[in-house]
This record gives C-alpha cells, sequence and structure tokens, in this order.
C-alpha cells in the first residue's frame, strides 16, 4: 500500500510504499503502475516505477498536485500481475574478455570463477525496474554469498550487453555507459530496440529472468542471427 | 525531382529535432526529451506559421551551418543568437532573430554562436520533412530515439524539408527577461543536509560549470553537507531534480536525463523557470530561491499566460 504521496516539485507526485527493498513491496509499485497506466488519466505524462516508490509526473496546464493526489488515493486498483508478466531467459558469455571483474569476485568471496558462475546462473530473478538508461532491467535478488559494493571507481565505459552486480541487484547495460558495476559476463542478446514501438524492452518491471551459460562461439551465433 | 533540403555543412555542437516531448515512456528509460527553452520553441513556429508541435532545429552555443537548395522560402531563428546569411557565396549579411528571412537556392544559413544564453531555434517555412518516433519529434540523442536516427546532426548530411508554403514577414520584438532567482521547492531527501547547507544554498551564488548538456547542469560552489546518507535506494527522477551526490556539488537534472537514480533530491526547480535556466551559461552565477507549492503553481499560471500573450501578439 502506499504509505505518503507527497510532491515533487510542482509537476509531480511522489508515491511513497515504504524503506525496504522486496518484491512483495515492489509488486505493489507495479500494481499501482499499471493500473495508472491503464486508466490514462487526463494531464498524466510519464510513470516512474522503481523498488519502493511511483513518481507520476503531469502536465501543469491540464492538472495540479492536489487533483492528481487524489485520484491515486481513490485508484481502482487491479492486480494483473500474473497475466502481464513473463519468464525470459537470457544467454550469458562468461569468457575472459568478457567477465571483467571475475578476478576482484575471486578474490571477495574467495571461490573459483566456476562456482561464482554456478551460484550466479542457479536463480531466477526478478524486474523491479528498467531504467536509467533505456532499457537497462534491475534484477534481484542475487545470494547473499556474491554480494557486493560497487566499483570503487566506475569505470568511463561499460560495454553494450554487459551483465553487472552490485549488492543484490544485477543489470545488463543496454548501450555503452559508464557504470560502477561488478562485470561477471556480457549477453549477445539486444535487451534494448528503439524500433520495435510496441515492445522496445525485452525485460520489462515484474518478469522473471534466468541466464543460462553459452561459450563465445555460440556468443557470436547469438549476436549474429 | 528531389525535394527542397538543406546541406549541413557543419553540425554545431549539439544541433537536434525536438518538439514539446515524448509522454509515457520513463518507465522504460526513456526521458521526456524535448526543447529546453519551450517559450522560444513556440514562438518560433508561430512566427514561421508552423503547428505548434511541429519539429524545430535546437542547437546549443555553437550553432550549424547549412546550405539551402531549393525554392525560394521563410526561416526564422529565435532565442539570442549571432548568425550570417551568406548570399551567392560571398553576400554576408547579419541575421536577425525573431524576424522572418527569405533564403533563395544555394544560400548559406551560418549559426554562429548563442549569446550570453544556451539554446537558440531554427523553423522553416513548410516545416522538416521528419517522422515521429514513438509519438514525437524529440531526439533522444542517449538512446538513440527519435528522427534522424536518433542522433544529432552531422557534418555533409542532409536534411529534408516538406513542401514550402508561402507565408507573410513576421517579426516579434522579444527581449528574454532574465531573473534574479531561480526558484526551487524543496526536495524529498532535504532532511539528509545539515541547517547550514540548506541556508547556504539558498543564500549564496553557485557556479553553472562547463560540464553541463541537455542531460544535467554541475553546479560549483559552496558543498552541501550530507549528513544522513550520501545514496538513496534508486529511484525515479523528474527534470529540474536538484541532486546532491557524495561530493556535495549539486547537479540539476534536465530535460534528456538519466530516469532512475540514487542520490538525494534536494529540491526541484518550478516549471516556471525551467526555460530560464536552461538559458544560463557555463561560467555564470547562480542564486536560488525557496518557495512553496502554491506559488510556484500560480507562477506558472502566470508563465502560461504570458507566453500566449506573445504568441498571440503573432499576426
Amino acid at each position: 500500500m502506499i504509505k505518503n504521496i507527497v510532491n515533487l516539485g510542482d509537476a509531480a507526485a511522489y508515491c511513497d510504499f515504504g524503506e525496504e527493498v522486496s518484491k512483495e513491496i515492489n509488486l505493489e509499485v507495479i500494481k499501482y503502475f499499471r493500473t495508472l497506466k491503464d486508466k490514462n488519466l487526463k494531464g498524466v505524462t510519464n510513470l516512474a516505477p522503481s523498488y519502493n516508490k511511483l513518481i507520476v509526473t503531469f502536465n501543469l496546464s491540464e492538472t495540479t498536485f492536489f487533483d492528481i493526489k487524489n485520484r491515486i488515493l481513490n485508484l481502482d486498483v487491479k492486480d494483473k500481475n500474473k497475466e502481464e508478466s513473463s519468464k525470459i531467459s537470457i544467454p550469458i558469455c562468461c569468457e575472459e574478455q568478457y567477465s571483467l571483474d571475475i578476478e576482484r569476485l575471486e578474490k571477495k568471496f574467495n571461490k573459483s570463477k566456476n562456482e561464482i558462475i554456478k551460484i550466479f546462473i542457479n536463480k531466477s530473478y526478478f524486474c523491479y525496474m528498467t531504467g536509467f538508461v533505456a532499457g537497462m532491467p534491475f534484477l534481484g535478488d542475487i545470494d547473499k554469498k556474491i554480494q557486493l559494493n560497487r566499483l570503487e571507481t566506475p569505470r568511463v565505459k561499460v560495454p553494450k550487453g554487459s551483465v553487472g552486480l552490485t549488492e543484490q541487484f544485477c543489470n545488463i547495460y543496454t548501450f555503452e555507459s559508464p557504470g560502477g558495476w561488478n562485470i561477471i559476463g556480457n549477453t549477445p542478446l539486444n535487451i534494448f530496440n528503439p524500433i520495435d514501438e510496441k515492445k522496445p524492452n525485452l525485460i520489462n518491471p515484474g518478469d522473471e529472468v534466468t541466464f543460462f551459460e553459452i561459450d563465445k562461439k555460440d556468443y557470436k551465433k547469438f549476436y549474429e542471427s | 525531382m528531389k525535394a527542397d533540403y538543406f546541406k549541413v555543412i557543419r553540425g554545431g555542437l549539439n544541433s537536434t529535432f525536438q518538439d514539446q516531448g515524448r509522454k509515457n515512456l520513463y518507465h522504460i528509460g526513456i526521458p521526456f526529451s524535448g526543447v529546453m527553452d519551450k517559450r522560444n520553441y513556440l514562438i518560433a513556429n508561430k512566427l514561421i506559421d508552423n503547428n505548434e508541435h511541429d519539429p524545430t532545429l535546437e542547437f546549443a552555443i555553437q550553432g550549424p551551418c547549412l546550405k539551402y537548395f531549393g525554392n525560394k522560402r521563410k526561416i526564422v531563428i529565435t532565442g539570442e543568437v549571432n548568425f550570417n546569411l551568406i548570399r551567392d557565396e560571398s553576400n554576408k549579411e547579419k541575421g536577425e532573430c525573431y524576424k522572418t528571412t527569405e533564403i533563395n537556392n544555394g544560400d548559406i544559413i551560418d549559426i554562429i554562436s548563442t549569446n550570453k544564453s544556451v539554446y537558440g531555434y531554427f523553423c522553416v517555412s513548410g516545416g522538416f520533412k521528419l517522422n515521429k518516433v514513438w509519438g514525437s519529434f524529440s531526439t533522444t540523442s542517449r538512446a538513440n530515439v527519435g528522427p534522424n536516427n536518433g542522433t544529432k546532426l552531422t557534418d555533409a548530411q542532409e536534411i529534408a524539408l516538406n513542401t514550402c508554403k508561402s507565408i507573410s514577414n513576421r517579426q516579434l520584438n522579444f527581449v528574454n527577461s532574465k531573473i534574479e532567482f531561480i526558484r526551487v521547492i524543496k526536495g524529498t531527501n532535504i532532511g539528509y543536509f545539515s541547517k547550514d547547507s540548506i541556508n547556504n544554498f539558498f543564500s549564496k551564488e553557485f557556479e553553472v560549470t562547463k560540464l553541463t548538456d541537455r542531460m544535467g547542469m554541475r553546479l560549483k560552489g559552496f558543498k552541501l553537507n550530507n549528513i544522513k546518507n550520501t545514496n538513496i535506494k534508486s529511484e525515479g527522477l523528474v527534470k529540474g531534480t536538484i541532486q546532491v551526490p557524495a561530493d556535495g556539488n549539486p547537479i540539476i537534472l534536465l530535460s534528456d536525463h538519466g530516469t532512475i537514480g540514487g542520490y538525494p533530491k534536494f529540491g526541484v526547480i518550478i516549471s516556471a523557470d525551467y526555460d530560464k535556466l536552461v538559458q544560463i551559461p557555463p561560467g555564470s552565477k547562480i542564486k536560488f530561491k525557496e518557495i512553496e507549492l502554491k506559488d510556484a503553481e500560480n507562477l506558472y499560471k502566470l508563465y502560461d499566460i504570458e507566453t500566449n500573450n506573445i504568441i498571440n501578439k503573432i499576426l
């Protein structure tokens, strides 16, 4: 449930679902997000769901914070998470050229590369949100045995397709961009496709994601197809 | 026969096609984008008799240099811009902003720079021949979304134009108003900062640094002291958000901002002051003033009415 709605500036409502990050709270956020998306309220311009917050931006020429807040509070929220979520399987190559931070991980956890990859692959992940850059999914939760902090000095360029770990989350870089996540491997799949207006994101909030390991040869094949 | 077009001799620093922005895509990581200075965009489209949602060519600091091929038609530039028209390859005329000017086959428009401001707008009668992407003509170059393959103007490319229509000459006497203070509503994490920092933010000057573009404006000056936590759980952002990373230097998020971030939100620029904020060039000083939501809403109404009055003056 929404704990509180406050204004973020004069043209956005900031809906607070609590402080902790959990799948339960995030599913609530996604429920509200999907309901608001379907309702298409007059004046609403954008919806930004995240772990435990939902920001609703609006056009100040058409409506006000007071009005939007009331409409969110009186919303008949429908749970369509089951129908709208999909299961997605992502190939990942962890060979040397793609596994940029494996040594850091090996040292930190005192485990071999194979052990670390096994722990990572053996779990299904929940997509909490997408964003930062277009289509980037924030997935969780990774096993406690391989959780670590961000790099102290972020990379200026993280290659496109990189799969990174930080705290209980992993993500996939949909574009080459700066970033500080620990890179364990790389996927040849195109996670964001700007040409596809209907479904640009391969992974959407609420989806379940699993990874399977491929070698360099398969990587090329996937990439070319 | 080939339609009328511009040949790009020089793309300029950051020249992109824009309109009023792209809605409903924050959740997949695509920002609103759109013109930075909406008022100057609306004036440009009205002067050239185009629709208020038609695309414009926005440029930043150094603009493009364009050579025209086609039948005679009109152009207009808004903002505070130095530009020249070069006729018959040699005759140089100084351009005038807010005034339609006729161009002929072979003429060159050289947009040299903006003057004590950042953004300018170039429109042409008949309009640019572009296709909407996701319901908008805006370019988000970071995600390659939008017309022109989602990219900035590049040297040697061509820009296709719609059939030209004849329009009468129009002119507007307009002076971009300057503002002493940029007004701010306190943000959701204001409590993360020391009382002193909050007082200093609303009383001391900050400098706009060179690390400023369509994504964000980095400020330098008094460092804001975070007394709670320099990170928050990543959450959505809106344009105008003032976020403060661990180094204490505020960053104001602008139209092409990342959609999710993990830095505390100190405040948000009010909608009525956004056009003026984005026009403050690097190296200039900036001052902030705290205001309440109700006042911000009233100021926006005034801004809206004022914009409409300006537009309606153009016949």
